[in-house]
């Protein structure tokens, strides 16, 4: 038989994910340029008895999920950058109490309002935090629909396994594109947890707490925050996710995440067309970070090129990821506009001339 | 009749300050749960506020939100778990300041949850300082010369303000300043929480509750305030019972 294959909008695919994945509770906030989200989420949870809640605001709508979560439910919320800023509290606190949930960020132009084109301003606030305190998120950063699909599918599973969030970071252009789907059924990705930690009254058992205090003893938070990053460490040992293009014989390599990789992805291939030794690295878990990819590709190749859709923030990790060994130049497109193909490959040519 | 712990309550003894009313308010949402029989099926919220620790005091399921979110939490609990009883305490900073929007939200959907409001008309935790509940003249920390009706605005008046919501089911005004009032608070709540039961929807119980720490009086006076000046301030009755039993 072969395989359902449909045209999706990003935002679409998320919520087919989700929902094939048995995500049941969704609430959200409309904003541009994720507003297919909420919506799709609307008409398609009634149809597998879900629940789908417009909330008052982002922040009502993360704590719904919070206690969603909390409940036992397998959930999601997305909203796009001003609005994630709003979640921030929110998020800190589910981190905090180990909550699994899903939280997807289709990026759009800033700071402040900015505007509703695509756009990758927000990678420090997804990878170094962004709310307050000690934590992480796992991010993903899909580079087109089908891959979006596949990846929220298995971050309902990644969530539940290390009983952490996940973000997935897109951008209003992945949101908005839409492209042929094959839709594969759900299977856990993983062995998973019992959620015997979840609220669901406690009949038979003794009563179970979901906090965030720690207070007592000194040592009460500390001891806490010393798990949560034992727990870090485990998954950046475990969950580390890249694609590698043409690295072997690079002199020079392309990187960068989302959307922006897949572009300059094509930039490398025609520079490989005219002879130019080009490869590509591509994050697709921004954190944890795929470190040894970059570290093993510096001891190759003589230089880097980065290249996002903001004035240079996932240029840092790349460059602490090779320890600096390496010159790493910069091609920088703020304020809602992305490179094309042969924007990026003018520079790859600049880079190699000079 | 005899006086006896309540299967709900720990034996922890609470941190609350002598003359404090959040204990009295504990000891009543315990009773009614336990009487109703419902202590393995209920969930509940703790706010951020004086009664934060709400879950070392409670033997039953608890989720501790962030500051003013708690209708919010509850909504997501209770849509996960219909079956489920779930109830917020919440304290007047937190459901009437920065968990405005979560409060009236909530009760405009009509969310089946019971919310147990404590109001003493100043933030306790945070040491006194001005609450959106604190009555014209009355001193705090962040309003040193008394709040006054022109600079801080009037206090907000909590049930008067959810009654003219179409969403809400039950919304009435409690004291616990004394034995006649405590008794009268018990079957608010317990109708709240029947309320609940019954799928009627959104229920909210104010209570006007003492703090003589942050009032900067001692506890005999701190009764006195609430008769005194609260109950003027905030007129206790039933202030909307939609299906009207
Ligand atoms: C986002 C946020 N802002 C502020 C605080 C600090 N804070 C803790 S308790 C509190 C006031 C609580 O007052 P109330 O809700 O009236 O409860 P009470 O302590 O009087 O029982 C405040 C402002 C916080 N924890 N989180
Ligand atoms: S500060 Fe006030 S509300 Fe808080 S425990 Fe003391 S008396 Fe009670």
């Amino acid at each position: 038989m072969m395989a359902e294959k449909i045209l999706l909008k990003g935002n679409e695919a998320m919520v087919e994910a989700a929902i094939e994945a048995k995500c049941r509770f969704f609430a959200g906030y409309p904003i541009t340029p994720q507003n297919e989200v909420p919506e799709t989420m609307a008409r398609r949870m009634p149809q597998v008895g879900g629940t789908f809640i417009q909330a008052e605001s982002e922040l009502a709508a993360i704590n719904m999920i919070f206690g969603a979560s909390a409940a036992g439910a397998r959930c999601m919320t997305s909203s796009s950058s001003p609005g994630i800023s709003l979640k921030l509290e929110g998020i800190s606190y589910i981190a905090a109490a180990e909550l699994p949930c899903v939280i997807a960020n289709v990026q759009r132009g800033g700071p402040g309002l900015g505007n509703i084109r695509a756009a990758q301003g927000d990678y420090f606030q997804a990878v170094k935090g962004g709310g307050h305190g000690d934590y992480r998120l796992i991010v993903l950063a899909p580079a087109g629909v089908q891959e979006l699909y596949d990846l929220t599918m298995k971050a309902f599973d990644w969530a539940d396994l290390y009983r952490n969030p996940v973000l997935m970071l897109g951008d209003g252009l992945l949101g908005q594109t839409a492209e042929p789907v094959v839709k594969k059924k759900y299977r856990p990705a993983c062995k998973l947890p019992k959620k015997d930690w979840a609220l669901t009254g406690c009949t038979n058992r003794k009563s179970n707490v979901v906090k965030t205090l720690m207070l007592g003893s000194v040592e009460a938070l500390a001891d806490h925050n010393r798990h949560l990053v034992q727990k870090y460490k485990k998954i950046e040992s475990e969950l580390s996710l890249v694609e590698e293009y043409m690295t072997d014989d690079a002199e020079l390599i392309v990187s960068g995440y989302g959307m922006t990789a897949r572009i300059a992805k094509g930039a490398v291939k025609n520079a490989r067309a005219k002879g130019l030794k080009v490869g590509l690295i591509r994050p697709i878990s921004v954190w944890p970070f795929p470190t040894d990819t970059f570290k093993r590709a510096a001891e190759k190749a003589d230089k880097f090129l980065v290249v996002e859709m903001s004035n240079g923030q996932f240029v840092e990790d790349v460059k602490l990821a090779i320890e600096c060994k390496k010159p790493v130049e910069f091609m920088g497109v703020g304020g809602g506009w992305y490179p094309t193909p042969e924007n990026v490959l003018e520079k790859i040519e600049t880079v190699l001339g000079g | 009749m005899e006086f006896k712990k309540t299967k709900v309550l720990k034996d922890n003894p609470t941190h609350y300050c002598p003359g404090c009313g959040h204990g009295i308010v504990h000891r009543l949402v315990a009773e009614c749960i336990d009487e109703l029989g419902i202590r393995e099926r209920t969930i509940g919220t703790a706010p951020v506020g004086c009664a934060v620790l709400l879950y070392n005091y409670f033997d039953c399921d608890i989720i501790e939100c962030s500051h003013g979110r708690s209708p919010a939490t509850a909504t997501g609990i209770k849509r996960v778990h219909p079956d489920k009883i779930v109830f917020t305490y919440q304290g007047d900073g937190d459901l009437a300041a920065i968990g405005t929007a979560e409060t009236i939200h909530a009760a405009n959907r009509g969310e089946n949850i019971t919310v147990i409001f404590v109001n003493n008309a100043i933030y306790g935790m945070t040491g006194g300082q001005m609450a959106p509940t604190t009555m014209i003249g009355q001193k705090s920390t962040t309003s040193p010369r008394g709040r006054g009706e022109n600079h801080e605005g009037p206090p907000i008046k909590v049930c008067e303000l959810l009654s003219k919501l179409d969403g809400v089911e039950y919304l009435e005004r409690v004291a616990v300043n004394s034995a006649k009032d405590v008794r009268r608070a018990k079957k608010a709540i317990r109708k709240g929480f029947t309320n609940q039961l019954g799928d009627k929807g959104f229920s909210l119980i104010e209570v006007l509750s003492m703090c003589p720490t942050d009032w900067k009086i001692k506890p005999a006076e701190a009764v006195n305030f609430v008769e005194e000046d609260m109950k003027k301030v905030f007129p206790l009755g039933v202030y909307k019972n939609r299906s009207g039993d």
